[in-house]
């Protein structure tokens, strides 16, 4: 038996909305969150800027015994899942807590507290770091705090796939619901990357850009680092109807791949091979999809294979469908990035609205798609999937579908 | 341009490419070379450290074989030669 798979529930903080809905009004306003660091002394580096979470106070949503022991990546994990929890109106019993999956993706979990760790006894010279170093640095500490914050008792993991991580979270939350493993899941991911010693490794990689992000742009200079968290209730479709929930979009397909080529450089092959069996998966063909909320990191090496992938798996179609980039406003988060991305994703198919790739300005014959440039667009579509590529070569997409 | 930067700078990129030094010549291309852009970053970081400079991702975006990485070379550590405070090369190669 498999059940079809609704998305009831959706909490976002990001660079452009510390909620769903103030994301979704960033998303429509083509609201870019990007400008100078502020968590970080960005004086030593090469870039100063990055889309960080704005007007963020801790202490509005957690004791400051827990703040002790909680990195502001899974912070964001747990804010994002409330949200969700309660926009979903879920009415949990003992059993469905129990029967209830939680899977989150992170990239570097939480390092800002094994950096600041480092610091202490590398640079300050101290002899000890904060006792709870380690439960705050560990990845899977969002995944923790989700199941301790809302009392949910059933299988919890987090999967950390670099800048793939909360799609291929999603994905297989989305099939362990559709399968019957689950009765519902929340899954998602987050990431808080602003600390110095992550942005100097990031520096020295020379793909973070010293002014903003221009996805697809033939005068792009790179991504910007972004911050934030996104977490996803899905349920199955029929149970969620029952209940009378509103549903944003079904998951109808998820695929995933290696590039088994090259740990930092794209390929071509291995998101075409994800896009196709994320296609595959759902039994959809390709023109039913209408949009694509691209990777598109508005780095030289991704904007172009991507562009290259699309036309691939898309062949004639590509001209018609719509492809943006809404790192161009939130950054690029890494391990959330999947989570965000779908959730823009769910919210254009809810809406009917296109969300732009802002701060687009020269056109690029080698990214010649439709990409939505400056202006998001009314656009009634039914069908969209959203990409996630990583380095390491390791590839997510999903496959959304507006409930007809 | 004097020697000894030209010779250092083969020196770093056949340690840091695990190459035998007589393969490379001031001519020779990246991509001939079997050289991709992380393996140009792996370069451009042993080199700062090497000459402690500071090479701008602009600057570095243009250099295409090996002739023109130790031309920017020279002149990054020309300028921090010229220059004793240690925040000038940033604006050198602008």
């Amino acid at each position: 038996m498999a059940y079809r798979v609704a998305i009831t529930g959706i909490g976002v903080i990001c660079a452009i909305g510390n909620t769903r809905e103030e994301f979704a009004s960033g998303l429509r306003e083509g609201r870019c969150g990007i400008g100078g660091i502020t968590l970080a002394d960005v004086s030593g580096l090469r870039f100063h800027n990055g889309a960080e979470v704005k007007g963020y106070v801790p202490e509005q949503h957690f004791e400051p015994r827990q703040l002790d022991v909680i990195d502001r990546f899974a912070q964001f994990a747990a804010v994002a899942a409330r949200e969700a929890v309660s926009d979903s109106g879920i009415v949990w019993t003992d059993e469905l807590r129990e029967r209830c999956a939680i899977v989150t993706g992170s990239c570097v979990g939480g390092q800002t507290s094994e950096d600041q760790g480092f610091w202490d006894v590398y640079r300050l010279g101290k002899t000890r770091v904060h006792p709870m170093t380690i439960p705050r640095t560990m990845a899977n500490a969002g995944a923790s705090y989700i199941s301790m914050d809302l009392a949910l008792p059933g299988p919890a993991w987090t999967v950390s796939t670099a800048c793939s991580s909360s799609n291929h979270a999603i994905g297989q939350a989305f099939h362990m619901v559709r399968a019957g493993d689950a009765d519902v899941a929340l899954a998602g991911g987050s990431e808080a990357t602003f600390s110095f010693g992550i942005l100097k490794a990031w520096e020295a990689m020379r793909v973070v850009s010293g002014e903003t992000c221009r996805p697809f742009s033939k005068d792009r200079t790179g991504m910007v680092l972004g911050e934030g968290g996104a977490i996803l209730m899905l349920e199955p479709l029929e149970r969620a109807v029952a209940r009378g929930a509103k549903i944003y979009a079904e998951i109808v397909g998820a695929g995933m791949s290696a590039d088994a080529n090259h740990i930092t450089q794209p390929s071509v092959q291995g998101p075409v091979r994800a896009m196709r069996m994320a296609l595959r998966d759902a039994g959809a063909n390709v023109d039913e999809v209408e949009y694509i909320n691209a990777h598109g990191t508005g780095t030289e090496a991704n904007d172009a294979t991507e562009t290259a992938a699309i036309r691939e798996v898309f062949g004639g179609h590509a001209d018609r469908l719509a492809v943006s980039s809404t790192k161009s406003m939130h950054g690029h988060t890494l391990g959330a990035a999947g989570a965000i991305e779908a959730a823009a994703t769910a919210l254009a198919l809810r809406d009917g609205f296109l969300p732009p790739t802002v701060n687009y300005r020269v056109a690029d014959p080698r990214c010649d798609l439709d990409v939505v440039p400056n202006v998001g667009r009314e656009a009634k579509i039914a069908c969209a999937i959203s990409n996630s590529f990583a380095f390491g070569g390791l590839n997510a997409v999903l496959l959304l579908r507006r409930l007809a | 341009m004097p020697g000894n930067v030209t010779e250092e700078v083969l020196d770093v990129i056949a340690a840091t490419q695990r190459m035998p030094r007589e393969k490379l010549t001031l001519d020779g291309r990246f991509e001939e070379l079997g050289m991709d852009s992380m393996d140009a970053v792996n370069i451009l970081f042993a080199l700062e450290d090497k000459f402690n400079i500071t090479i701008p991702d602009e600057a570095a975006k243009q250099i295409r074989n090996i002739r023109e990485m130790v031309e920017g070379v020279q002149k990054l550590v020309d300028a921090k030669d010229a220059e004793p405070l240690p925040s000038a090369p940033e604006q050198a190669a602008q």
